[in-house]
């Protein structure tokens, strides 16, 4: 394990931005997100949640995927995508959490099985991930309920960080090759004290209040019984019908494809998409899930039932909480589980 | 506070027991002390989850627009300041008011757990209000914070009255905090154009699209929203364009102008917490400046000031030149 | 060739003028007929009233490459349709000190009355407005950069 005293972490960064991108929570106008780390920019990787999810890196909220353009009877077709490996243009995401990180694995099964889908592809290719143990979990974070230990977070590199010091593990090739660029900065130890940190930190999750939830109805076979529940009506009451849960989501994978007309043509593009929005799989003949009570539940029985049904038991939550903490009518994914999962819960 | 949520319970049981109502809008406990949700009551049985403490922030008037056309009556208990949405709706004939109850109820100012949050205080368990101060247990301590430090924006220059009321509980009086209202937007003219741009080009480029502002305002009530229209050519779910954010709320404050009574709605529920009440409070301050002062939600009929006019209207020309009135 | 392409290219603003169909467009029908010039970088659509033109309809011809837009409308109590330009007197009004406050440039938007009698000032309107956002420049701060794509 190597160590680097944390007011030194600038250098850090500017040793790994000489070769590539670099993205780190960084705060804006009072709110941290993912961004290009540059000089100047405050850096707050001490923010638990970053209010969008590192998933913007790889699977962007819009993103160019091909350009037609007209020239008198002819359309040329222009393929926006950029193979980042080839180009040179690699980027490390640094910081992701434990629960992000596997967010990134629920990711990976929808758009790297077939057929791939290669804009994620080469973005997630040209990634190094150093994930950041958590230290001091919130009463929101309810990962320990999927299984995730949020003291020891895979990814190309492992880090914690305590008052004083950031500890640096790598994992992977990746990791090694990143670790290998930065090293000159690094000193040896902190075993001791990331086993102590880890120590005390799970005592806190053990305390949380969601850390036990009880999933155990959440199975293929209950689909039916769960999708006719009658309490989805009371519970979606509340519901405004935007977006909040699904954007600050870090598996929310859906997205629309749209043109837009430009001056030499048209661009084709894709933005995420929300169920919870009336135009969500608008289809010619109108739109299949017509009541907000509807929008809601396939919100929550894709999270709990229909993928993991397709994905060995995987759910697709990870217990991040931003959800419990952004929705402006107080609804989520929690209440949900509590009402209609296990009998642990009651 | 208690008392005024015992009392709103036993009122709520009483309207539903004898049939007068056949729901009661208000809000149903949450995971924690701060979390509640709006809800309605069809049972006396369900009213055992009813909460009334400082966190019921929501403004409960937009629910009306689907409840009031349910069968029976609907009761709702509205806040000083949702009172004006209320009467907002009903000028628009967006809720039946004959359909409805309103219970006017108390508010001493509302709570916003980000701001405490922001204090550093995290993995909050429990918060108890004690008068003027907070006091907060969370696994890593015990904290007492002020009352007025960690108040809801929209709470902390507020003095509104209820508008509108069939019967009301709890006490109206309340501390005065008359902060003014129109300070931050003063602030913003006074900058250069460059500075104005910078600061909203930094704080619209948080903006996630996700609809929480306009969803969650009562003004905006359209069946059908310009940025739903698939067809409107709009892409209002792609947030890397700079001038479709601007589009998006240019065009939605706008939209409100003249009718927003400035609940502060917007800008609770924003999860990147842009200052959104600084956009519609500038509508709100130069509607007051060229036509008069005017308070949308005062009255449940009339016009407003964008559906009205006088002949001698100051000129779009003179606004900048300082001729405006 | 060499001379032409180092030569400084003069910024040309495009205008886009909403004018209504009873007075501003008959007035500038006027000038063409009076052979008075205004620039032909101003473009202009005709609308039935001033009324009809909303925020977006604003919006979208900044969006689509506008440096300038200016609405023309009959002298408030010529209205032919009475009150129309009472309210887009209004409307523009909070419009523009709004667009302003969002740090876009004021001079970039305007509003004149015309009527159909004053061709002489449809075009001094014109030379006017068009020579304010030449000195103005591009309108960088207003427009969508997926549109200008390729020029």
């Amino acid at each position: 394990m190597l160590k680097i005293a944390k007011d030194r972490l600038n250098e850090l960064y500017a040793k790994i931005a000489e070769t590539q991108g670099l993205f780190l929570p960084i705060k804006k106008a009072g709110e941290v997100n993912y961004a290009v780390w540059g000089e100047g920019k405050e850096v707050s990787l001490e923010t638990l949640k970053t209010v969008k999810s590192p998933k913007n890196a790889f699977f962007p909220q819009t993103e160019n995927m091909m350009k037609f353009k007209t020239e008198g009877k002819n359309i040329e077709v222009v393929d926006m995508r950029k193979d980042y490996v080839e180009e040179g243009k690699l980027f490390v995401i640094f910081g992701v959490k434990a629960c992000d990180y596997k967010a990134i694995e629920v990711l990976d099964k929808v758009f790297l099985a077939e057929p791939v889908d290669t804009y994620y592809q080469n973005r997630r290719a040209a990634a190094t991930i150093v994930t950041l143990a958590c230290s001091r979990p919130e009463e929101s974070c309810f990962c320990k309920a999927f299984g995730i230990d949020a003291t020891a977070p895979m990814g190309d590199v492992t880090t914690w960080m305590d008052g004083e010091n950031l500890y640096w593990q790598a994992n992977t090739e990746k990791g090694e090759t990143l670790t290998a660029q930065v090293k000159e900065l690094f000193s040896e130890g902190g075993e001791t004290e990331v086993a102590a940190q880890q120590e005390t930190t799970k005592i806190i999750i053990d305390k949380l209040p969601f850390s036990n939830l009880d999933l155990s109805r959440f199975k293929p076979e209950n689909l039916n019984e769960l999708f006719d529940a009658p309490e989805w009506e009371e519970m979606s009451e509340a519901c405004l019908g935007c977006g909040t849960c699904t954007f600050v989501c870090p598996t929310c994978q859906c997205f629309d494809i749209r043109d837009f007309k430009t001056n030499e043509g048209v661009l084709r593009y894709r933005c995420w998409d929300s169920c919870m929005y009336s135009d969500f799989t608008l289809m010619a003949h109108g739109n299949s899930r017509t009541t907000q009570m509807q929008r809601f539940r396939q919100r929550f029985m894709h999270k709990l039932v229909y993928y993991p049904s397709q994905n060995d038991g995987l759910y697709s939550c990870v217990g991040c909480g931003r959800c419990v903490n952004k929705c402006p009518q107080s609804l989520n994914i929690v209440k949900v589980i509590k009402t209609l999962g296990g009998k642990a819960n009651d | 506070m208690k008392d005024v949520a015992l009392k709103m319970v036993e009122r709520a049981k009483e309207l539903l027991a004898n049939g007068e109502v056949a729901r009661v809008i208000g809000w149903k406990k949450g995971e924690f002390y701060f979390d509640p949700q709006p809800a309605s009551f069809e049972t006396v049985e369900e009213l055992d989850s009813f909460v009334y403490n400082g966190f019921c922030g929501a403004n409960l008037s937009k629910y009306l627009i689907k409840m009031s056309k349910k069968e029976g009556k609907t009761a709702i208990f509205l806040k000083p300041c949702d009172s004006y949405s209320f009467n907002q709706l009903v000028k628009e004939y967006r809720i039946k008011r004959e359909n409805i109850y309103v219970i006017a109820i108390e508010c001493q100012g509302k709570l916003d757990i980000q701001k405490i949050k922001a204090k550093g205080i995290d993995a909050v368990t429990e918060v108890e209000e004690d008068g003027e101060n907070i006091k907060v247990s969370s696994l890593y301590g015990e904290y007492t914070v002020a009352k007025d430090e960690v108040l809801l924006g929209k709470c902390s220059v507020c003095n509104k009255t209820h508008q509108v009321k069939d019967e009301e509980i709890g006490d109206s009086e309340r501390p005065v905090r008359d902060g003014d209202r129109f300070a931050e937007v003063a602030a913003l003219e006074a900058m250069t154009e460059d500075e104005r741009f910078a600061f909203w080009r930094e704080q619209l480029s948080k903006c996630i699209r996700c609809n929480a502002c306009r969803n969650v305002c009562p003004a905006c009530s359209c069946l059908k929203c310009v940025f739903d229209n698939p067809a409107s050519g709009i892409a209002a779910k792609a947030n890397d364009d700079q001038f479709e954010e601007q589009l998006f709320h240019i065009i939605r404050a706008f939209h409100v102008a003249g009718r927003c009574t400035d609940c502060g709605e917007c800008s609770r529920v924003c999860p990147q917490n842009i200052p959104l009440h600084l956009l519609n409070r500038k509508f709100i301050k130069d509607i007051d400046g060229f036509y008069g002062e005017y308070q949308a939600g005062e009255e449940s009929e009339g016009k407003t000031p964008l559906t009205s006019y006088t002949e001698g209207d100051t000129e779009p020309n003179d606004v900048f030149n300082g001729e405006a009135k | 060739m060499q001379e032409v392409t180092t030569e400084k290219k003069e910024f040309t603003p495009n205008i886009v003028a909403f004018c209504c169909n009873w007075c501003s467009y008959a007035g500038a029908d006027l000038a063409g007929s009076s052979r008075l010039n205004y620039p032909a970088n101003v473009k202009i659509i005709r609308v039935p009233c001033s009324c009809r033109v909303n925020p977006m309809f604003i919006l979208k011809a900044f969006q689509q490459g506008a440096d300038g837009v200016i609405l023309c409308g009959c002298h408030p109590g010529d209205c032919h349709y009475v009150t129309g330009n009472y309210y887009t007197r209004r409307r523009m009004a909070l419009l523009y000190s709004f667009l302003n406050y969002m740090g876009i440039e004021k001079e970039r938007t305007r509003l004149e009355w015309v009527s159909a009698a004053e061709g002489a000032r449809f075009s001094a309107v014109m030379n006017d407005f068009v020579k304010q956002v030449t000195e103005l420049g591009e309108n960088k701060r207003l427009t969508d950069l997926r549109v200008k794509e390729g020029e």
